[in-house]
């Protein structure tokens, strides 16, 4: 098998404060292979952004990665030094944030930024850098792109800021871009438009997707596998028909259980009762327990790791082969 | 564009018409002229002759008119003490104090904007402490105060450097500069230090503010997830972002450098129009002192015009917005 185009192994990411160290991520290990969207699903705090950041190596002190190991096409780059990870970013790393609208630094000319990236990154000069920005404003569907090359981003709407971004992501020609919620601060109609850019890019790059987001609707539509995640750990991961489809995990099903759809009647959504745990206050065990219906014993004292079901891999003591004592409900 | 420097042209016309009503009411409220100029014992025709002759007989109206006309054209009459036209003295006077204000400014600006950066990129240095320690000074100690202390260390410690005076001048037209001379130079190291010391104390401390605001902005972790140089994000995105404020600060603050170089130059007796105002006030000059309001205020109105114009040739949003009112 060819060697994926991001490894992730084990990850755990501290935020330390003055009271104590928190734990944002604890023990995340997945893959993305060359050319597949891998979305990352979860509540608000679940550790997705962070996950994100920490790949491209942005973790700003407090925070840092403690433990674990991030390979890039077979190279390990979580322990670079400042210089070479600044180099990777960019380069063969592209990133899109969440807010179009505030990525972009007013006072430069979107031309100037885009170019500035390009020639960070090779070596070109201005002249061939600025045709190969106005290439690329062209592929993310930017309309008169030679004209439109000299405004400044308060003259775009919020799609095509985000189009511009997402120039700026791909300029360098990177193995893996991570999308940081890129469309939250969209509307719907442009969400959509902005999901098959990205997703166009993909297939036509052959570039890994890091798609981070809430909303299971996107994951759906462009993902090829997604990792849910629950305070800081992958809770399953797998195939994205497979888990939308047939959840194992007892959160994922809450989740999916959660997506109202137009054609089912009527009935009362399904809800997760209660709420993520604070960091400060994760509890022993499964940190889903006391949210889950499902949770026995073991489950307060013993932490499940992610084990392989078929297609997905889950991290719950239901499925969990070795015998135990409690009753199990019944598994899909 | 040219409809907002237009706009702003006439509101700076306004103002410059209600000073004038102020300046031309010192005449009227500070005593009778006429007592200034004559001796005690003049006898009441001769007062009479001289008040005609300057005109003081005429009703109010008439003489606000005569007396802006005269002033548009930067005739401010006759300076009771010295007898010469105002606007003379004030030539004399003006260099001085342009060339000071001009030097306190631009160090004011350099080692403001410098100390202010290092300040936000190094936060945690000996080097980031002492200057936070120098802008505390900067901030709280009065100017007359620093004044005096640099002369007592530079010039009757040490004798480095002359307590007073502008030094050697050359002349270059009506124009007298100290900054071709060796003297007229080290005269001015002193005087522009004091006067300068607390606009780069606040320069430094909103380069610092601003550096750190726009350091946590969106784009600049996206311009780091771009992967662009340190140097690139600092210097290119993130200080010129920080420069906004700070243009309207120091154009403001280099109108009050003029207006506030009285103490300075009454410290150091440099021969500026602040002294001459100082002087002014002690002899009850009034049309020195009215010409003087005038011409502080004109300078402050033209920087803030000139201020509003820069503006818009940093932050391309303004210009969009000016473009089309709203």
């Amino acid at each position: 098998m060819t060697v994926p185009v991001l490894s992730v192994r084990n990850l755990e990411v501290e935020f330390l404060t003055r009271r104590s160290t928190l734990r944002a991520i604890n023990g995340v290990s997945f893959d993305i292979a060359k050319g597949e969207v891998l979305g990352v699903v979860g509540e608000s705090g679940a550790g997705k952004s962070v996950t994100g950041l920490a790949v491209i190596g942005l973790i700003d002190p407090p925070g840092r990665i403690s433990g674990g190991e991030i390979y890039l096409s077979g190279t390990r780059i979580d322990h670079l030094p400042p210089e070479e990870i600044r180099r990777v970013r960019g380069k063969r790393i592209g990133m899109i944030f969440q807010d179009p609208l505030t990525s972009l630094n007013p006072l430069y000319r979107i031309g100037d930024q885009i170019v500035e990236t390009i020639r960070t990154h090779m070596s070109l000069s201005e002249t061939a850098a600025r045709k190969r920005a106005i290439d690329l404003l062209a592929e993310v569907g930017i309309p008169a792109p030679d004209k439109r090359i000299d405004a400044y981003p308060h003259e775009f709407s919020g799609g095509m800021r985000q189009r511009v971004v997402i120039a700026l992501a791909i300029c360098a020609e990177p193995e893996l871009i991570i999308a940081d919620e890129p469309t939250t601060a969209l509307d719907v109609s442009v969400q959509a438009q902005i999901i098959s850019l990205i997703k166009r890019l993909g297939r036509d790059h052959g570039t890994a997707v890091m798609l981070v987001t809430h909303d299971m609707g996107v994951i759906a539509e462009t993902s090829d596998r997604v990792a849910v995640m629950y305070s800081g750990r992958i809770a399953e991961i797998g195939p994205v028909q497979d888990v939308v489809q047939n959840p194992m995990h007892p959160y994922a099903k809450g989740l999916m259980g959660a997506i109202p759809t137009l054609a089912g009647e009527e009935k009362r959504l399904v809800q997760i009762p209660g709420s993520m745990p604070r960091l400060s206050a994760i509890p022993p065990g499964c940190s889903f327990n006391p949210r889950c219906a499902f949770a026995f014993d073991r489950c307060r004292v013993d932490r499940p790791e992610p084990l392989k079901q078929g297609s997905h891999a889950v991290a719950c003591h239901l499925y969990d082969t070795a015998p135990s004592d409690t009753a199990k409900e019944t598994a899909a | 564009m040219l409809a907002f420097t237009l706009r702003r042209a006439i509101q700076a016309i306004g103002v410059m018409i209600a000073v004038g009503v102020i300046a031309f009411s010192m005449f009227r409220f500070a005593g009778d002229p006429v007592n200034q100029i004559v001796s005690l014992d003049t006898p009441a025709a001769e007062r009479e002759a001289v008040r005609k002759s300057l005109g003081l007989d005429d009703p109010v109206p008439v003489q606000f008119a005569r007396y802006f006309a005269n002033a548009a054209q930067f005739k401010f009459g006759v300076s009771y003490q010295f007898r010469q036209p105002v606007s003379n003295l004030l030539m004399e006077r003006m260099p001085a104090t342009l060339e000071l204000a001009a030097c306190a400014t631009v160090l004011a600006m350099v080692f403001g904007i410098l100390m202010g950066v290092y300040s936000a990129l190094r936060r945690d240095t000996i080097l980031t402490k002492f200057f936070q320690a120098v802008s505390l000074i900067g901030i709280s100690l009065p100017t007359f105060l620093i004044g005096i202390l640099l002369i007592y260390l530079f010039s009757v410690t040490l004798g480095w450097l002359p307590s007073f005076g502008r030094g050697d001048v050359v002349r270059i037209g009506w124009w007298t500069t100290g900054l071709l001379t060796l003297s007229g130079l080290k005269a001015l190291i002193m005087p522009s230090i004091t006067l300068g010391l607390f606009q780069m104390t606040l320069i430094m401390r909103l380069v610092r503010a601003e550096m750190l605001e726009v350091l946590r902005t969106d784009y600049i972790r996206f311009a780091r997830a771009r992967g662009l140089t340190t140097r690139a994000i600092h210097f290119g995105h993130a200080l010129k972002n920080t420069l906004v404020p700070v243009i309207t600060v120091a154009g403001l603050q280099f109108g009050s450098v003029i207006a506030f170089a009285i103490i300075t130059e009454t410290v150091f007796q440099w021969p500026g129009m602040g002294l001459l105002f100082v002087q002014a006030v002690q002899n009850v000059d009034i049309p020195i002192m009215a010409a003087y309001l005038l011409m502080v205020s004109l300078i402050f109105v033209t920087i803030n015009l000139v201020v509003d114009i820069l503006y818009t040739v940093v932050d391309p949003r303004l210009r969009s917005t000016i473009r089309r009112p709203a």
